[in-house]
């Protein structure tokens, strides 16, 4: 498989997942937890983590399922999660916004804008421990307005951190428009200049193009020529928390992001024929999603199927004993 | 008298405050849109527009000494905050300065920094989206804390912290908002510092504030069926407490029960103990018992979640311990007056 191939059957594969378990959400109403679902920005995530190693680390805030599985965080333990049960990956106890996966070095968090600062402290302590890995912090334009970006971005420059801030841009904080909320004229990679941050600019919805950015960034970020910023501009298809369509594209929006923006199309449209033997690219997207469908339905009976952890284990694990 | 929601009782208290003293302005995330925080700030976004109602970037922490800024120098903010757990980023400007203000400058004006946050539960709100800061809040000197449990003290106590000299913290549990009861139509101040009896007994005395109150009458309920007659007391602002209706309660039933949406460890609940055991020791015939949460961050998985949060049961448990009567098999409790359903 080319890596456009590979990166298209990731995009294909989390699009089909999240769509299922949107739809589940709203039907069954069994996955109690605000969910932020990343339908539509599946290009930034899967284009930044495929220029990651394994060991590489990645944080996101609560927009975290896209991210999560691009880095290979276990599909199983995140529907798990999502249902309360005790398979989660956080036990059932973390939720949407609390994903994690020790083993591909995967961590989300709620708050606005924290994780930045603990990717900064990751990178720092890669410094520090003399490894080469790089940490990559997933946030939206939203957090890049909290003081914690801003300090941390200070703080990697001034130590040449190995840590890709990596701004999802997708034009909204919930209902707030960009311009609501940051001065026309400016632009939050421009910003991170200002810190001494290198950045760029990149279609966010291109997966090739974020892909080349981000394999960039982190042979810099790798070489002790750290932080990088990359501006990721996106737009997310359904509502900010939840399972319904965003407003804007059923305002007639839509027909013009699903056939031109979203990054799923974009990249089958970008595949040749050359590359996939005598098969049409139609079939072969198909086929990874009926792959994907497939892989979620098993998901999902698993954590349906799966116990609740017991209410006598509520105390436990809030010191270390 | 009308009833209205909790919301429409905040959204109203707000309008009128902003028509009587131009000074008053909204400001917060998304305050604006059509949600308008669970109905509480669209109405005055409608009356009187976006440079009154003000969306503000996610900045907690820098808009805290913004907005104290403005109170200052003669502004009165109502800054909204969707969780109070965000509060936590603001906490620099509201406890190292806001909350001294007046004394350490010995500025007679104060500064009106008024903070509305909500406090979520259900759907799986889990451990950073279902924090009750009463306690945290109620530590600190200067700061006035108020966790309105009715539509009318909802609408009250922002009252009385738009027309005050006060930075002020007002906490409001998010299942509340749909909860319906009399609210005058005037612009009442409910002031600080005052308690509400919500249901008169004889038997034992539950204080509980916010949302805890209304699970306390539902307990009083329980209680009644066995033969047990309950007082219910709701603070309405935990700082200052009015520690003279409680201690006055105890005297006459000799049991406390506290019930609260926090935890124990110097928490309201530990608190109101306090105050009991220092002013009148003699009055308890047993010791006190408290209903916090157990000693855990919040979390999300459903039974979990279930078994996280005080309910009536508990309370109407909590109190038969303390009268030393068996725990009898209580009926079902009439549903949560106040309840929150998803898909958020
Ligand atoms: C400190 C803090 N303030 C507010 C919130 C509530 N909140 C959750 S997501 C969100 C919008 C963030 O927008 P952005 O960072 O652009 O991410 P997006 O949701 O667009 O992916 C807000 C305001 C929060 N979680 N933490």
């Amino acid at each position: 498989m080319t890596p456009l191939m590979r990166m298209l059957r990731e995009m294909v594969r989390i699009r089909t997942v999240e769509t299922a378990l949107a739809e589940l959400y709203r039907d069954k109403q069994e996955m109690r937890t605000p969910t932020h679902f990343s339908v539509g920005q599946e290009a930034t995530a899967v284009g930044v983590c495929s220029a990651l190693r394994p060991d590489d680390r990645v944080y996101s805030g609560h927009r975290s399922h896209a991210p999560y599985l691009a880095k290979g965080g276990d599909l199983h333990a995140m529907v798990a999660e999502l249902h309360g049960k005790r398979t989660g990956c956080a036990g059932g106890r973390g939720g949407s916004m609390h994903l994690i996966d020790p083993k591909v070095g995967f961590m989300a968090a709620s708050i606005l804008g924290e994780t930045i600062a603990v990717g900064t402290g990751t990178a720092w302590a890669s410094v520090m421990r003399g490894s080469d890995e790089v940490t990559a912090v997933f946030f939206g334009d939203g957090a890049a307005e909290e003081g914690v970006f801003h300090e941390s971005l200070n703080f990697a420059a001034l130590h040449n951190l190995p840590v890709l801030l990596v701004c999802e841009n997708n034009g909204y904080s919930i209902t707030s428009p960009l311009t609501a909320r940051q001065p026309r004229g400016t632009t939050v990679w421009e910003r991170a200049r200002g810190y001494g941050v290198s950045s760029a600019l990149v279609d966010g919805n291109d997966v090739e193009a974020v892909h080349d950015a981000a394999v960039e960034a982190v042979r810099l970020c790798r070489r002790g020529r750290g932080p990088y910023l990359l501006e990721l501009t996106t737009r997310r298809l359904l509502e900010h928390v939840g399972p319904h369509p965003d407003r804007d594209a059923e305002h007639g929006a839509e027909t013009d992001v699903r056939t031109r923006s979203c990054p799923v199309v974009r990249a089958s449209n970008a595949l040749r024929s050359a590359d996939l033997g005598c098969e049409s690219p139609d079939r072969v997207v198909d086929r990874w999603r009926q792959e994907a469908e497939q892989e979620v339905r098993l998901a999902v009976e698993a954590a349906r199927a799966a116990p609740f952890p017991s209410t006598s284990t509520l105390l436990d694990g809030v010191h270390h004993s | 008298m009308r009833e209205l929601t909790y919301a429409q009782a905040i959204s109203e208290a707000t309008v009128q405050c902003m028509a009587a003293d131009p000074s008053v302005f909204v400001a917060g995330q998304n305050v604006d849109d059509e949600k308008g925080t669970h109905g509480t700030t669209r109405e005055a976004f409608e009356a009187f527009g976006p440079s009154r109602v003000i969306d503000v970037p996610n900045a907690e922490n820098a808009f805290a000494g913004i907005a104290l800024g403005t109170a200052a120098a003669g502004m009165r903010p109502l800054v909204v905050h969707t969780r109070a757990d965000f509060m936590l980023l603001a906490m620099d400007s509201v406890i190292n300065l806001a909350s001294k203000w007046r004394y350490v400058y010995g500025d007679p004006a104060g500064v009106p920094l008024v903070m509305r946050g909500v406090v979520g539960r259900g759907w799986g709100q889990g451990a950073t989206h279902s924090q009750s800061l009463q306690s945290v809040f109620g530590h600190f000197p200067g700061l006035r804390v108020a966790t309105p449990a009715t539509p009318a003290d909802a609408k009250g106590l922002i009252i009385s912290a738009l027309q005050g000299r006060d930075p002020v913290v007002l906490l409001e549990n998010r299942g509340l908002y749909s909860l319906k009861g009399e609210v005058p139509e005037e612009a009442v101040p409910v002031p600080f510092g005052r308690g509400r009896v919500a249901r008169r007994g004889d038997d034992v005395t539950i204080v509980a504030a916010s949302l805890m109150a209304h699970e306390a009458e539902r307990a009083a309920d329980l209680l009644a069926d066995v033969g047990v007659s309950a007082e219910v007391l709701d603070p309405r602002s935990v700082r200052p407490l009015d520690g003279g209706l409680i201690m006055s309660s105890v005297a006459r039933t000799g049991h406390l029960v506290v019930a609260d949406t926090s935890w124990a460890p110097f928490g309201f609940s530990a608190e109101v103990a306090a105050i009991v055991a220092e002013n009148v020791p003699g009055a308890l015939r047993s010791p006190v018992v408290r209903v916090t949460p157990p000693d855990c961050p919040a979390p999300v998985s459903f039974p979990l979640e279930e078994a996280f949060h005080p309910d009536a049961e508990r309370i109407a448990r909590a109190c038969l311990t303390a009268l030393r009567l068996d725990a009898s098999e209580f009926r079902t409790p009439r549903p949560i007056t106040a309840g929150f359903s998803g898909p958020f």
